[in-house]
Parts: C-alpha cells; sequence; structure tokens
C-alpha cells in the first residue's frame, strides 16, 4: 500500500517537474525543476530495490551535471526572453510528434503486454544472490563480468574532461596577465631557479 | 501492485516529454541538452525497472554506463556551447548555418 502510494507521488512528480523543464520561462528555474526530476527519479529506483544506482542520479546529476548547466547558465550573459519568441510557433508542431510518439510508445507496450514478443529468461549469472546487497552484487558484476566496459567508461570520461578543457581553453596573448609560456616552463631547472645559502647562526639571509 | 508497466508508462511519458523539450524550445540549446537529459533519464527508468523485474543486475550495469555518456555528453555540449557564445554573442542554433555551403 505504501509502496503503491510512494510510486505515484514520485511518478506524478518526476512528470509535474519535466514538464516544467521545458515549459519554464527563465533557464535557471529549468535547471532546479531538472534537479527535482532527478531526485524523485531516484526514488523510483529505490522503490524497485536498486538503490546503488538512485544514489549515483543522485550523486553525478545532481551534483555535477546539474550544477554545470546552473554555472554555464548563468555565466553567459543570454537574453532569454528573445530566445522564447516563436515558443508558440512550434507548439503545434511539437505537440503532433510527441502525440505519434507516445501512441507508437503505448501500442509497443501494448503489443508486448499482450504476449506476442518473449522477453526472454535471464540466465542467472547476474542476478543478485539471496541475502546479498544490491551495491555488493552490482559491484560484484562491474569489476568482474564487465570490467572492460567499466574500463571503458572510465576513458569516456577522460576523453571527456580533456575535450572540454581543450575546448574551453583561452591562450593568452604574449605579455599579457595569465600568459603561459610553456617551453619556458618546460625550461626551467632547479640550478636556476634555486640557490643554496649556509648563514651563520643569528645571521639573516641577503638575497 | 506495483508492475512493470507503471514503469515503461512513466518513463515513456518522460521520453516524449523530452523530445516535446527539443521541439519547443528550437532556439535555447542549452533547455535542448536539459531536454536530452531528460530523454537519458527516461531510457535508465527503463533499463532499471526491467532489471529489478527480471531479477538481472545487467540493466543497472547499462544504466550506469548511459549516465556516463550523459555526463561526457553534458559537458562536452556546454564547452561547445560556451566556446560559442564567446564568438558569436548568442546561443541562438536556429541560425547556426555557416556550414550550409
Amino acid at each position: 500500500m505504501i509502496q503503491t502510494l510512494a510510486f505515484y507521488l514520485f511518478a506524478s512528480l518526476v512528470i509535474a517537474s519535466a514538464v516544467m523543464v521545458i515549459m519554464a520561462r527563465n533557464p535557471v528555474h529549468s535547471v532546479l525543476w531538472l534537479i527535482l526530476a532527478f531526485f524523485n527519479a531516484a526514488g523510483l529506483m529505490v522503490l524497485v530495490g536498486a538503490e546503488f544506482i538512485a544514489m549515483l542520479l543522485v550523486i553525478v546529476y545532481v551534483g555535477a551535471v546539474a550544477v554545470l548547466f546552473l554555472f554555464v547558465v548563468m555565466m553567459l550573459n543570454i537574453d532569454f526572453a528573445e530566445m522564447r519568441a516563436g515558443f508558440i510557433n512550434n507548439v503545434p508542431l511539437g505537440l503532433l510528434i510527441a502525440l505519434i510518439l507516445l501512441v507508437e510508445l503505448i501500442m509497443g507496450v501494448g503489443a508486448w503486454s499482450a504476449g506476442g514478443i518473449a522477453l526472454g529468461t535471464p540466465d542467472g549469472s547476474a542476478a543478485q544472490g539471496l541475502g546479498q546487497s544490491n551495491i555488493e552484487a552490482v559491484g560484484a558484476l562491474l569489476y568482474g563480468k564487465y570490467v572492460f566496459l567499466f574500463e571503458v567508461a572510465g576513458i569516456i570520461l577522460l576523453v571527456a574532461m580533456i575535450g572540454a578543457i581543450v575546448l574551453t581553453h583561452r591562450q593568452r596573448p604574449e605579455g599579457a596577465r595569465g600568459h603561459q609560456d610553456i617551453g619556458k616552463q618546460i625550461r626551467r631547472r632547479p640550478q636556476d631557479a634555486t640557490v643554496l645559502k649556509n648563514p651563520d647562526v643569528g645571521e639573516g639571509v641577503e638575497l | 501492485m506495483i508492475g512493470i508497466e507503471h514503469y515503461i508508462v512513466v518513463s515513456a511519458i518522460l521520453f516524449v516529454l523530452g523530445v516535446l523539450g527539443i521541439f519547443l524550445n528550437r532556439k535555447n540549446v542549452i533547455v535542448i541538452l536539459m531536454a536530452i537529459e531528460l530523454i537519458l533519464l527516461a531510457v535508465n527508468i527503463n533499463l532499471v525497472a526491467f532489471s529489478s523485474f527480471m531479477g538481472d543486475l545487467t540493466g543497472q550495469i547499462f544504466a550506469m554506463l548511459v549516465l556516463t555518456v550523459a555526463a561526457a555528453e553534458a559537458a562536452i555540449g556546454l564547452a561547445i556551447l560556451v566556446i560559442y557564445f564567446r564568438a558569436n554573442d548568442t546561443i541562438a542554433v536556429d541560425d547556426v548555418n555557416r556550414m550550409k555551403g
């Protein structure tokens, strides 16, 4: 009973906040609604017993992605009122395509639940053992059977990080504040930069 | 009792809302990126629901990979957005037609 109630609460909130994400006038409000949507989606995932993914969703999406969006929205000085122009013109086409897509999805679910399509049965190699916690089972699978996928994910993140830095890095002109001369930095040797002094006790050091 | 159909319906609605968001905010590329995040969230809910109801944790591993790709995509997308804004002082994407030829 309480599970059903919680499901409907989370589901209605996630859909309502998704509507607000795409309808809000101010993109800052959009980001905040997006955070609410992620929290409620995490709640839905806790309900089916996927605690680890739920916490990951909160940490990665709310803690990193949403804050990144918030940074960019606030950093760029954009006239959002101008962006809204033509919003009404897009509504009929958008609603039409969304409606077609929704009908198609519902027909797909209908065809599946009518029993025409077999799902196949899992072979049990990735099942959660009895008395095993979700995070324990996910960890065993992630570092065992799927360790290469895990490493590929790490490489994707590395490439994304390097790409973001390369794209946004700005070379400052010679002589300007913050100018970086990499050759000069590499040529720097300890014997050019440091000096060894042996002062007497009680004496200061002249540099 | 809540079955897998309930979760599929929620994620289908979320997916459609994401697609609708792309159409409604055709000028504002920030909201388009957020709509893509909504679509990926819908996919994640679907994967996790199937994984849980079928007793196979592979779906949760794949949800994690989708999460990784979503984070990488947001970082690269926003970086491109920042350099585009620096060059053009606007982020209106409907008049990005420089490569039209």
